[in-house]
Parts: C-alpha cells; sequence; structure tokens
C-alpha cells in the first residue's frame, strides 16, 4: 500500500466532514444540538450541482450550495430559538426535509429520481489528485480558522458563554438570540460547503448522497469533545479508517461493516466516559429566554 | 442641539439628586405579585442596605433596576433620568452593576474572559487578552480585590469567584453596585475582606445597595436601610437611629397577626419513649465536599413540634433531604420509631412511618401536570394498586373525601395541580400527607407562598397532628411561624444547630442573635 | 377574590383546555401541510384539488390501496409507539431504525429455526418474543449507558443504528443469505395470514394479521401508561424526575425500563414484514420506518390511539405519493413528512404559551 496514496485519499474523504464537524462545533458551543448537519450538507449538495448545472461555472454553484444550506439553517435557528421548539425533533425534521425537498426538485429539475445530469467541478487534472481543487485547501483550513474564531474573537468568546452559562451571557447584555442565529447560520454555510464539495468532486447530485456524513461529523464533534481542533483530528481518524476499508477491500481481512462501525462505537465509547469524562456545553439542547 | 440645556421640562424635581429613585413599582408573575407598591431611594455615595424575608420582591426590585425586567407599573430614576423599562445593556452603560446572588459567571471561561465578556477589547478584532489582563490588574490594585486572570472561574473558590463578580461589574464602570445576598455563601474572615472593600469603593464615591437578610450585615455596615415586606416597601430608616430588633419586627411584621391555632396537649406525652425521629450526628456533604450539614444530632418526641428556625442557606434544606431519603447522607444515623433508615430508601422510610411536607412543591412535592386526584397518591400508589393496576375507582373516591376535608377549591378532582392557587397546591400536600399511616412528620416551609386563610387552616392542621401524638418537625424562615407552632426551637447556623431550646424561653430578639452567629449556646 | 364557581363547570374547562393543548398542534401541522401540498403541486403545473382527489381515490378508495395503508400503518404504529413509550419517560429513542430491524431479523432466525409446519399458536408468540427480544436487546445498551454513565440517549441510539445496522448487514452478506440476493431463506414457521386469505378484494395488498397484533399492543401500552402504578411512576419521570424520586420512585429504574420496552415495541413490529409480507428478512427492509416513527409519535401526542391515527395518516401520505405518481412527484410526500414534523415540533410549545398566556389574562 502507497503512502501517499493513503493520504491524497483520506483528506479527500475527510474534506466533508472536516467542514460540517467544524460548523458543528460552533452550533452546539452556542449550545444547539447539531443533528441537522446531515440535511445541511445534503441540501449544500443539491444547490452546488443545481447551480453549476444552470450556470457552468462551479463558483455559482458554490454559491448557490451555501445558499441553499443557509436556507435551512435558518429554518433550524427560527426553529430552535425563537418558537423554542425541541432541538431533537426539529433536527429530525430538518434532515427528512432536506431529504425530500432534494427529491422532489431532483424529478422537477432533471425528472430524475436518483441523480443530476454531470457537472462541472474544479481542478480536474489527474496529477493533481484533487489538490488543485481550492474547496479542498479551504477544507484543510477550516478546523483552524473555526479554533481561532471560538478561541480568540469577541464573538466565539460569546459562542462559548451562550452554550455554557446563557444567563451570565444576558447579565452583561449579550444577546444569546443573537450569537445563536448566527451560530446556526454559520454551522450550516460549513455543512453545507461540506455537501458542495462532495457534489462536484463527484461531479453530480445522487439521491441521498451524503449517506450518514452529517452523523460522522456529529461524532467527531463529540469525540473531539467540541472543540475545534480535536473534532478535525477526530474526522482524519474516521477518513483513515474509512481509506483503510477501501484499500483492503477485495482482500477480507476485517469485514468492511465493522470499519465501518468504528466511528459510531467510539462515540458511544467516548459518550460512556471511557476516554475521560465528554463534557457537553452545559446549556446544549436548552431554550434560552 | 444648541437648545439642550432647557430640554428638561420633565426632568425629575430638584430631589433627584438620588442615585436610585424607584415609585410605586408593580410586578406580577401570572396572579402572584411579586412586587405592589415597593419603593427605594438611594442617595449617591452611601452603602444602603434593602432587607425583607424571602420572597418580600427584593431580587424582583433589582432586577427591574438592572434591566433584566420591565415592571408593570411605577417609574425608575437613575441618577435623574426616568430610565422605566429599559435594557440590560442601557443599565450596563449608565453604570449600574449587579452581583447576583447565584454567580452569573461562566464556569468554563477564565476570570480574564469573564470579565470582558461582553465589552471585550480586541486589537485587529481579535481579542486582546493583554490589556484585559491589565486592567483587571489595575482594578485589582486600585480595590484590592485579587484574582488571577489566567485561572479558570470552574477552579475558583466561592470567595474568589465572588471577586470576580465585583471586579466584572467594576470593569464596566459601574458606579452604582447591587449585591444581592453577597455574604450567603462566604466565610467570616471572607466576609471581613469583602466589607473592607465595599467601605473603600463608597469611600470613592461609588453608590452600593446591598440586599441582604443577615441584619447584624445591615447594622454593621448600611448608612440608610429599606425594610421590604410582601412585596412592598415597609420602612426606609436611618441606621443610626434603629436597632435590629426594630428591623426584624418591620421585617417579619404581617398585617393578620398570627394565630395559633388552637393548641390541645397530646393525648399520651411519652417524652422518654424511644418512638419518634432520633438523629444523631449527621453528616451531610455539600457538591463542593463542604459540609452542609456538619454532626447534627437531636430527637423529637411523639406529641412534640421541633422548629428549625434559621436564615435560609444554612444547611436546613439538606438536613431535610438527608432524613426524607432524597440526598446521599455521609455519616451518622437517622432513627424512625427505634428503626434505623439511614441507607433505606424513600419508600422503605414511609413505612417505617416517615411523612414529608417539602420546601418546594413546584418541583417536588406536586406533579402539576398530574391531577388533583393523581397527586393525591404521590407515594402513596400501593394503598390504591392491586396487581399493579391502580383502583380508580379508590383513587377518586379518595379525592373526593381529601377535597371535602382539607377543603381545596376548586372542588374537581380531575383538575391539573398546575391550576390551582399556592395555598389549595399545598393543601393537596399536606392532605396526602397527613393521611398516610406516619408517625414522623417532616413540614418544610409548610406555609410559603400560602394566603393567610390557607396558614391557619395549615396551622391547625398541624398542631392537630401534634395532638394526636406524631413527631414533628418543622422548618420555617418565618421565625413567628416556628415561635407560634412549636415546643421546643433549635436555630441552625452554618451547618450546626446553635441552640436548641424551649419555646417558651424563646423570642425573636433572642434566635435572632443565634440566627446571625454572634451567640452560640447548648444544643442539649 | 374570584367567586367560586359551579364544579361541572371546571371539569369540561379541565378537560377542554387538556384537549386544545393536545390536538391544536396537529391540526395546525395539517393546515400548514396542506398548503405547502398545494404549492408544491402548484409548482408541478397541476391542479391541487384534483391530486388530493386522486390521493383519496388511491388510498381508501379501493381495498389494495387501503390494505397498503393498513401495512405500512402496522409497522408505523409499533415505531410510533416506540418512540412515545420512551418520550412519556422523557426520554427520547432514535433507535427505532435499528431495533426494528433486529426485531425482523431475530423474528426470521426464529422462524427458520422452528420445525416446518409447527401451528401458527406456538409459532407466532416464539417470533414476536424473538423479535421483541433483539429490540429490547439493542434499547438496552443506551439504557444501560445513560443511567450507569449519563451518556445521553439521543446520541448512543443514533450511533448504535449505524453500528447494528452493520452488524445486520454484516451477517447477511456474510453468512445468511439466499445466494445473489441480501435476503434470508424463507421461514418456514410463524406465517402469518394476509387479509386477503380472508377478504380476496384485498388481494394483492400486504396487509396482514401483524395489524391485529399492533392493535393490542397500542392497547396494552395505553392499559400501562394509564391503569397500572409502573405507568403511573414512568409518566411522573417524565414530567418531573425530583417530584417522582419524592414520591418513592427510582428514577434510574424508570429509565431502565422505558428505553428497554421502546426498543422490544419497536423490534415486535418486525414481524409486520418478516411474518406477514416477505417471510423472509431482507437487508435494508426498516429503512426509515425507525425515523417516522418520531413523526408519528409527534404527531400522535404520545397517546397510544393518537399514536394510530397518526400512522394511518404517514402511511396514507406514503402510499398517496404512489397514486399521485402520475401528476406529481411521489417525493412530494417526503417533503410534507418533513412539514409536518416540523410544524408539529413548532406549534406544540407555541399553542402552550398562546393558551396559557389568554388563560392568565383572563384570571387575572
Amino acid at each position: 500500500m502507497n503512502v501517499v496514496d493513503f493520504l491524497t485519499q483520506m483528506i479527500r474523504i475527510a474534506i466533508p466532514y472536516l467542514f460540517a464537524a467544524s460548523g458543528g462545533v460552533i452550533a452546539e458551543r452556542a449550545g444547539i444540538v447539531s443533528l441537522t448537519l446531515e440535511g445541511f450538507m445534503l441540501s449544500g449538495a443539491f444547490g452546488a450541482a443545481l447551480g453549476t448545472h444552470y450556470s457552468g461555472d462551479p463558483l455559482v454553484g458554490v454559491l448557490s450550495g451555501i445558499l441553499c444550506a443557509l436556507i435551512f439553517s435558518l429554518i433550524h435557528a427560527l426553529a430552535t430559538i425563537r418558537y423554542r421548539a425541541d432541538q431533537v425533533v426539529v433536527g429530525v425534521a430538518i434532515n427528512l426535509l432536506a431529504i425530500g425537498i432534494t427529491r422532489f426538485f431532483l424529478k422537477l429539475a432533471f425528472d430524475s429520481s436518483s441523480n443530476s445530469p454531470r457537472v462541472a467541478g474544479f481542478g480536474g487534472n489527474l496529477k493533481a489528485a484533487g489538490f488543485d481543487n481550492p474547496l479542498l485547501w479551504l477544507g484543510l483550513l477550516v478546523a483552524p480558522v473555526v479554533a481561532f474564531v471560538i478561541y480568540r474573537t469577541p464573538y466565539g468568546l460569546r459562542v462559548r458563554a451562550a452554550g455554557d452559562h446563557p444567563e451570565a451571557a444576558e447579565s452583561v447584555g449579550v444577546s444569546v438570540k443573537r450569537v445563536r442565529y448566527l451560530a446556526v447560520a454559520l454551522s450550516g454555510i460549513l455543512a453545507g460547503l461540506g455537501g458542495v464539495y462532495l457534489a462536484l468532486d463527484q461531479h453530480q447530485f445522487t439521491d441521498q448522497m451524503t449517506a450518514g456524513r452529517g452523523f460522522i461529523a456529529i461524532s467527531a464533534v463529540i469525540f473531539g469533545r467540541w472543540d475545534p481542533i480535536r473534532a478535525g483530528l477526530a474526522c482524519l481518524l474516521f477518513a483513515a479508517a474509512e481509506t483503510l476499508q477501501i484499500q483492503l477491500q477485495g482482500s477480507h481481512a476485517i469485514p468492511s461493516q465493522f470499519i465501518e462501525m468504528i466511528p459510531y462505537v467510539l462515540t458511544i465509547v467516548a459518550l460512556a466516559g471511557v476516554v475521560g469524562r465528554s463534557v457537553a456545553p452545559a446549556a446544549l439542547g436548552k431554550a434560552a429566554d | 442641539m444648541t437648545g439642550g440645556s432647557a430640554q428638561a421640562p420633565n426632568q425629575p424635581r430638584a430631589t433627584s439628586s438620588s442615585a436610585i429613585r424607584m415609585e410605586g413599582i408593580e410586578k406580577y408573575f401570572g396572579p402572584t405579585a411579586a412586587n405592589r407598591g415597593a419603593s427605594l431611594e438611594v442617595a449617591p455615595g452611601e452603602i444602603h442596605a434593602l432587607v425583607g424575608e424571602n420572597g418580600a420582591g427584593k431580587s424582583t426590585l433589582m432586577r427591574i433596576l438592572g434591566g433584566l425586567m420591565k415592571p408593570d407599573a411605577g417609574r425608575v430614576e437613575v441618577n435623574g433620568h426616568d430610565v422605566t423599562g429599559w435594557s440590560t445593556s442601557d443599565a450596563i452603560a449608565a453604570g449600574i452593576g449587579i452581583v447576583h446572588q447565584h454567580f452569573m459567571l461562566v464556569p468554563t471561561l477564565t476570570v480574564a474572559e469573564n470579565l470582558v465578556l461582553g465589552s471585550e477589547p480586541t486589537k485587529n478584532g481579535v481579542l486582546d487578552y493583554a490589556q484585559a489582563a491589565s486592567s483587571a490588574e489595575a482594578l485589582s490594585a486600585e480595590t484590592g480585590l485579587k484574582v488571577d486572570p489566567a485561572r479558570k472561574v470552574s477552579e475558583l473558590s466561592v470567595g474568589e469567584a465572588q471577586r470576580v463578580e465585583i471586579l466584572k461589574v467594576l470593569f464596566r464602570g459601574a458606579k452604582i453596585l447591587i449585591l444581592d445576598e453577597p455574604t450567603a455563601v462566604l466565610s467570616p474572615p471572607e466576609v471581613r475582606e469583602l466589607w473592607a472593600v465595599l467601605r473603600r469603593l463608597r469611600d470613592k464615591g461609588d453608590t452600593i445597595v446591598l440586599i441582604t437578610h443577615r441584619l447584624d450585615e445591615v447594622v454593621d455596615l448600611s448608612d440608610t436601610i429599606t425594610v421590604m415586606r410582601a412585596g412592598g416597601t415597609v420602612a426606609r430608616i436611618r441606621t443610626s437611629e434603629t436597632t435590629p430588633a426594630a428591623i426584624a419586627r418591620a421585617m417579619v411584621g404581617r398585617e393578620v397577626a398570627l394565630s395559633a391555632g388552637t393548641r390541645v396537649a397530646p393525648s399520651a406525652p411519652q417524652p422518654r419513649s424511644n418512638r419518634g425521629l432520633e438523629v444523631r450526628d449527621l453528616t451531610i456533604k455539600g457538591s463542593r465536599g463542604n459540609r452542609v450539614v456538619d454532626g447534627v444530632s437531636f430527637s423529637v418526641h411523639p406529641g412534640e413540634i421541633l422548629g428549625i428556625a434559621g436564615v435560609e442557606g444554612n444547611g436546613q434544606t439538606e438536613l431535610i433531604e438527608g432524613l426524607a431519603g432524597l440526598r446521599d447522607v455521609s455519616s451518622g444515623q437517622i432513627i424512625i420509631d427505634a428503626v434505623d433508615v439511614t441507607s433505606r430508601s424513600v419508600d422503605a422510610r414511609h413505612d417505617e412511618g416517615l411523612s414529608h411536607i417539602p420546601e418546594d412543591r413546584n418541583r417536588r412535592g406536586l406533579i402539576l401536570e398530574y391531577s388533583i386526584a393523581d397527586n393525591l397518591i404521590l407515594g402513596v400508589g400501593r394503598k390504591f394498586t392491586r396487581n399493579y393496576v391502580i383502583d380508580r375507582k379508590a383513587v377518586m373516591d379518595n379525592a373526593g373525601g381529601q377535597i371535602a376535608s382539607f377543603d381545596i377549591r376548586p372542588p374537581d378532582s380531575t383538575l391539573n395541580a398546575r391550576a390551582l392557587s399556592g395555598g389549595n397546591q399545598q393543601k393537596v400536600v399536606i392532605a396526602r400527607e397527613m393521611s398516610r399511616a406516619f408517625s414522623v412528620l417532616l413540614a418544610s416551609q409548610p406555609t410559603r407562598g400560602v394566603d393567610v386563610g390557607a396558614i391557619e387552616f395549615i396551622h391547625q392542621r398541624l398542631l392537630d397532628a401534634r395532638a394526636a401524638g406524631k413527631a414533628i418537625l418543622l422548618v420555617s424562615a418565618e421565625l413567628n411561624e416556628v415561635l407560634a407552632l412549636s415546643d421546643r426551637v433549635a436555630v441552625m447556623y452554618r451547618g450546626k444547630f446553635s441552640v436548641i431550646m424551649p419555646a417558651s424561653e424563646a423570642s425573636e430578639e433572642v434566635l435572632g442573635e443565634y440566627m446571625i452567629g454572634t451567640k452560640k449556646g447548648a444544643t442539649a | 377574590m374570584a367567586v367560586e364557581k359551579p364544579t361541572a363547570r371546571f371539569a369540561t374547562a379541565a378537560w377542554r383546555e387538556r384537549a386544545e393543548e393536545a390536538l391544536l398542534p396537529p391540526f395546525v401541522a395539517l393546515l400548514v401541510a396542506l398548503i405547502c401540498g398545494d404549492l408544491l403541486i402548484l409548482s408541478y403545473g397541476q391542479s391541487p384539488l384534483e391530486v388530493y382527489r386522486l390521493l383519496l381515490e388511491g388510498t381508501w378508495g379501493n381495498a389494495y390501496g387501503f390494505g397498503q395503508v393498513l401495512y405500512k400503518a402496522t409497522t408505523l404504529t409499533f415505531t410510533g409507539l416506540a418512540v412515545s413509550f420512551g418520550l412519556r419517560a422523557g426520554l427520547f429513542n432514535i433507535g427505532g431504525e435499528s431495533q426494528l430491524a433486529a426485531g425482523g431479523f431475530a423474528a426470521a432466525l426464529a422462524g427458520l429455526a422452528l420445525p416446518a409446519g409447527t401451528p401458527l399458536i406456538f409459532a407466532l408468540p416464539l417470533c414476536i418474543l424473538a423479535a421483541g427480544a433483539a429490540g429490547g436487546l439493542v434499547g438496552a445498551v443506551p439504557a444501560v449507558l445513560k443511567t450507569k454513565f449519563g451518556a445521553h440517549e439521543v446520541i448512543v441510539t443514533i450511533m448504535l443504528n449505524f453500528v447494528v445496522l452493520a452488524l445486520l448487514n454484516w451477517i447477511i452478506a456474510a453468512k445468511l443469505h439466499v445466494p445473489e440476493t441480501l435476503h434470508t431463506p424463507e421461514i418456514r414457521a410463524g406465517v402469518l395470514p394476509r387479509l386477503s386469505d380472508m377478504f380476496p378484494t384485498f388481494h394483492g395488498s400486504a396487509a396482514n394479521l401483524a395489524l391485529i397484533v399492533v392493535l393490542l399492543v397500542a392497547a396494552a401500552v395505553w392499559f400501562y401508561l394509564f391503569r397500572t402504578s409502573g405507568g403511573y411512576a414512568l409518566r411522573a419521570v417524565g414530567l418531573q424526575p425530583d417530584a417522582a424520586e419524592y414520591g418513592g420512585i427510582s428514577v434510574g429504574r424508570v429509565w431502565l425500563k422505558a428505553l428497554t420496552v421502546s426498543g422490544v415495541i419497536a423490534g415486535m413490529g418486525g414481524i409486520n414484514y418478516v411474518l406477514g409480507y416477505k417471510h423472509y428478512y431482507e437487508d435494508g427492509f426498516a429503512s426509515g420506518a425507525g425515523f417516522m416513527g418520531i413523526a408519528v409519535a409527534l404527531v400522535g401526542r404520545n397517546n397510544p390511539f393518537g399514536v394510530i391515527v397518526a400512522a394511518f395518516f404517514f402511511a396514507t401520505l406514503s402510499q398517496g405519493g404512489l397514486a399521485i405518481h402520475a401528476f406529481v412527484p411521489k417525493q412530494m410526500m417526503d417533503v410534507l413528512q418533513g412539514v409536518v414534523i416540523l410544524a408539529v415540533a413548532v406549534s406544540v410549545p407555541e399553542v402552550r404559551r398562546v393558551l396559557r398566556g389568554s388563560r392568565r389574562r383572563s384570571d387575572a
């Protein structure tokens, strides 16, 4: 097995996770449960395919993908922050809604129930192995950037306060609602970019193409104990396991299903407190007054 | 605006040299009034004490002042400007700083981060920790409040956390400081240190409002005192012209004199029997590992009411929860009718004859979304269950009987407990706890938030139970309630009983001194 | 001071308040869904009225369509009951997907293990028992992790879905499949009669006697929740854990029981497909039904009879999608499902707030 090939493939697999998990960290640190990453990614992927198809320009695809994910994230924010609806239930609803709406418009726009036509993407130089895609570089940068925002900027400080002790934040004049709206919107944009990368990398949208990647991203957030850098490393770890599974295919050394389980089993183990105590933001899932 | 100097036809009059002036404040939560015609006037540069019993409306008044709530009626002026209904950020900008009783600090952030939250200094859009730290140090030097800005708040002691709270409001440029029960969690040296800081702040011209119900603090520190009772302001006194006893009388006085009910001697007093409740050297640890109940021993005999007085937060809640089986006990013994129940479950204690009126009926005593009938079987369900099936008819019959004999209104057993008034909710709890077979009753704040008519009713029920030979442990923040009902009175102070004495020898003045810790006595 | 009013007025008022709080959200959601449906249909250039007519014709208008609705509603009732059983104790079981699959798999194993020709009277209880036990096993994992380590059941059940489904996929793919397929051989015993066996008019539809089983389970759940001491304790823990503890109820034990039984109910749902329809376990048969259980519980307001109605509603949407597919893509129904859940989630706290606000004003 070639080490460079392995790393290349691992990074390409990790990029969508890195985008989505970074978004998840922001929303969860602000106190909003991010079970919606899957739906944000899916709508981002569909928006990218749609925009690229009609314009021929992947850059327009990126923007329309972000826009689609943003719309979903604003629905999520409105329901959970303005209307104080249960964050888990809304999360489930957003994911089902994303599946349904992308299916409906897949049919409406492309008259297909399985996939869009082939669309343009970035790069495409075979020798570059995907590294001529600016989104890939953006994806590699996103976790450090989110870490910088969370730990070094005033907004990041307010995010951490809003998720851990919203009353304290309110008592010093910080609007917890505003902080959370922005956090959910950011998580939508970032997770949406994860979906955009996926669609443009594969040059098409396929029904349910995110296939649980949003949940792997959530696993990474939890396994990384809500820290952007650790969550990013968890994304790389999960991607490495997946790469291993692909490269071992045919050898039947370990059934692929057992490698598939790794992120989820690790997350459950982490939650049960075997790997240090996992400390969620104290006000995660609780609506603020 | 050049004509601006004459801008103020409705600017307040000359009296508004006051730093704070609140008049006719009303605030309702649903049907209950937290503030009803409350007023407060604080002169600049003074330490002003705001005193009153729990639930007198002090905190609500301060929340309105700080912009956390808007009053339903009334007027708020700060430094002569009408600011009625302003927001938190308005209040902060105007120099009002509140140090909350439950610290408003984010435990996962550092001291410096907590200090700057909401008004963060930045350099090129990035948090400027260096500046934050240096302004924190400057403030520390100026006030004598020492903390390490790099430490996480979760690692601080209570005293240190409070220093951060005070620094936090000063950092925001507060000139009017409001401290809500600042000493409730402090040790005596920490209290002395806090007093020194507050005096220093006053001397440099800051205005301080101190909310408290510890009378010794009031007399030590304040220049002026405002007394609140039942949502309204009842007195405004210069500290130099009053005594603790006079303040206490103003605090606890009631519109309706408390009737002590009819006392009937218990049919067969058995003071030396081993029946009743016996507690030996009980210690309960709090969440920080401190001893919230510290080696307490006492007994309550059949046909006796032992009243526990004391400022809230001295371990009464934990003591009762420990006795009821709702809180782990670190050492000691709890004995009911000669049976050791220390490590028994709640259910098993019920079986041994324990009954419990909890202090918070909305959290513990009632399931608010359950009907009156269903609430009347909470914890006594076995009586109404055959082969795991609840006998609905028996439940409804029971409810009908209890509603009639405890005069619960409206008399509809299908109504959810949430729909009842505080007094009727409490009657449901008391009906249930009095109807089980019991020999020991824990009655914690039995008349809290209850109207006057229900108070008398509940008092009479407690005296009836005493006459029937029950051993009753009464905890109440109402000193006169403890005095009127008890045979013996204990005072709890910092986790210990500072005295146990016959009620006939006790008075508000005597107990008051034990409550504030200036006097310690025999606990025999 | 309020003047005392006669008792009867209070009794009806109490009932009306509870009914309003329970029933208004689903109606709001239905209304929102209808409006969204109109928009989607119009966006496809069709007439909403015509499409809704077709939808009703294709579902309730003929025996086959109705049978299909009944079949789909059966599985959804199982998973909806499972979710609502957990929610009554204040716990969110999102593991219906894998519990249903595990139950179906265990039912198939039991059906394969029993000798051919075992009378249904013996085979059926054994298969149901196997299905329930498998679902309960999957449900017990988050239950234990929650009570022992405080691990949040939402995340654990979601993660466990992927683990269990991957495990079942491996067993089927590697060990136990009919060549060239991803399903087990046909079961030898425990086959449930179809409705069409008794009423030929249902011919072709998958509706079967699992329908009776689920109605019995729903009745049992109702009886347990509202008529037994265990149900009293379970609901008390869900509403106010502190008060339950005060009343001598062990909160941890109730959690353990609630999540495990929730898994048992979801697992039993596996018999509808395995014993009633295909007579084998097939990889992926449960796909979506577990998540839809959340929608069903939500719309059914966690009441067993409400759950039945809600399951019937969602089954109609699902089957109706096929009926209108020639005019509007059936994917429209996927959208409407999401819209309904979202609308209920939002309107539950909103309706409560508005109703309680107006009551308080009228009291003052």
